[in-house]
């Protein structure tokens, strides 16, 4: 570990792994609590459109991935409400479009893709000192506009209604709430990748939903826990040499399946005598 | 002494789709009014009340509520809306449903001293504060309800819109809760959507009826003191 960290790519690995989870654990929380995690599915494979696109304009993929997420979040804010119940048409579309659109420029791409694997399944190891300038700066966009909003954010996530009649501009919440969900999508590509990024966004904040009361406390206790995967899952693929994303994603797996094991244990009503019977 | 006028609306016609759906409504809310909503399943109650919280814009007929439009003039409206709309398994407290209230079109707010002193006055009133930081989920069906009424109330509304807030709550809750609204009515206007005919001649000044009402449950539970009246006509 200690040897690793002499390392200058390693280090990169760590900074990002920092920045990605506390936006992971942040924006995964509003995710969970409004049960978007399809709505954030499509928009991570819809971003892979625009990874394609610069990887065949030999530009920085992250830039690609912001205007394709950006661009496919906004579309989802706008027509959520006309969509109703064919809103999972809209997002099958946006899904399936942005991973073609991706593939055919990869394809086109002279030369071998190696970073076609990166991309889809993640990998921290690889970052460059571009990423993290970009990683790190959308990181602070999206914790300040957390932190600014917090209010209006609750109020329109918990009842966009009564909202309305408060006079909560929630056209204008909804899409930067929309919009921070597409930077932090870009942002956690490089750890986990667009096939895998669902599970950083919902997993962690879904585990320490059983143990909160409150938005905010899930928020820290999911950025602990995806800092702690990522931070583990780092090291485990630095040693083994694997890819980064299935290892994270299987560390973020287990803690949520011990949780809801310890959940159900701290039960106070919990019926010792059931089992001795 | 004149009673005033806060909300009126003038051959006021909506349709979700072509077939009209309220047909020419008037009616006057005074600013004293224990005003009981009755009508059948999908009569156009809910309409009713999102028209006058300007949710919903009429197709025909003008509203006006605290003398301007209603997405203008609502801020004095205190709404409870149907339990159905309702995510229980938010996780939120208490006093947070309540805090909602006061947040309003600044996007950045940050709750004041003033903002936290009427959220608590608003539980208090109800006889909830010590209910505040329990989780939504933990409270029973009766302590959801007061907090959504606190949450209506943290805002010093001059009018309370309350739709259906009786759904599945047991008789003597819904007593309770009644007593509550008559104390509540001697400073501000009660408008509320109910299907207990026997609570609502018991507590509201006046009953109207929107669209299609049974004229024979009407008479059977008329009481002498209430007035009736239909608001809509085929």
């Amino acid at each position: 570990m200690i040897e690793a960290l002499q390392y200058q790519f390693f280090q990169n690995a760590l900074i990002v792994a920092i920045f990605a989870s506390l936006a992971a654990g942040i924006i995964g929380t509003y995710i969970v609590v409004k049960r978007m995690s399809l709505i954030s599915g499509s928009i991570a494979h819809a971003a892979f459109g625009g990874l394609g696109i610069s990887y065949f304009l030999n530009a920085n993929p992250l830039i690609g991935g912001v205007v394709f997420s950006l661009v496919s979040a906004m579309t989802i804010a706008i027509f959520k409400k006309k969509a109703g119940n064919r809103l999972d048409t809209l997002l099958s579309f946006l899904w399936a479009t942005g991973m073609a659109i991706g593939l055919v420029f990869i394809f086109l791409t002279p030369g071998y893709a190696t970073d076609l694997f990166t991309y889809l399944f993640g990998n921290i190891l690889l970052v460059s000192k571009m990423d993290i300038i970009m990683i790190g700066v959308l990181d602070i966009v999206i914790l300040a506009i957390v932190f600014l909003m917090y209010n209006s954010f609750l109020s329109v996530l918990f009842d966009e209604e009564h909202s309305e009649t408060r006079n909560i501009p929630i056209t204008i919440v909804n899409v930067i709430l929309f919009g921070l969900i597409a930077l932090t999508i870009v942002a956690t590509i490089r750890v986990v990748g667009v096939v895998l990024m669902i599970a950083i966004l919902t997993i962690p904040a879904a585990t320490a939903q059983l143990f909160h009361k409150t938005v905010k406390k899930i928020m820290i206790t999911a950025s602990m826990i995806t800092l702690f995967a990522a931070i583990t899952g780092l090291c485990i693929s630095y040693y083994l040499n694997f890819a980064t994303g299935p290892i994270i994603v299987l560390i973020i797996s287990s803690i949520y399946v011990v949780s809801i094991f310890l959940s159900k244990l701290s039960v106070p009503h919990f019926n010792w005598a059931f089992w001795k019977s | 002494m004149k009673r005033k006028e806060i909300i009126k609306l003038e051959d006021v016609s909506f349709s979700y789709t072509n077939e009209e759906f309220l047909k020419n409504i008037n009616l006057s809310i005074y600013e004293d009014d224990f005003l009981g909503i009755i009508g059948p399943n999908g009569g156009g109650k809910t309409t009713l009340l999102k028209l006058i919280l300007g949710l919903l814009n009429p197709k025909k007929g003008k509203i006006s509520v605290f003398g301007d439009t209603p997405r203008v003039g609502r801020e004095p409206i205190g709404y409870l809306s149907q339990f159905k709309d309702i995510d229980f398994d938010f996780p939120i407290t208490a006093l947070e449903i309540v805090m909602l209230s006061r947040v309003g079109k600044k996007l950045f707010k940050r709750y004041s001293k003033q903002d936290r002193q009427a959220a608590e006055k608003a539980l208090k009133s109800l006889g909830i504060w010590n209910l505040r930081d329990k989780k939504l989920n933990e409270l029973s069906g009766g302590e959801k309800q007061r907090v959504f009424v606190a949450r209506a109330l943290a805002n010093d509304p001059k009018i309370l819109l309350l739709d259906e807030p009786m759904l599945n709550l047991d008789i003597h809750i819904q007593e309770e809760f009644y007593e509550i609204l008559k104390k509540l009515n001697k400073k501000i206007a009660i408008v509320i959507v109910d299907h207990n005919l026997e609570m609502l001649s018991k507590y509201a000044k006046e009953i109207v009826c929107v669209n299609k009402c049974d004229t024979h449950t009407i008479r059977y539970h008329d009481v002498g003191k209430i007035k009736m009246k239909e608001i809509s006509h085929d």
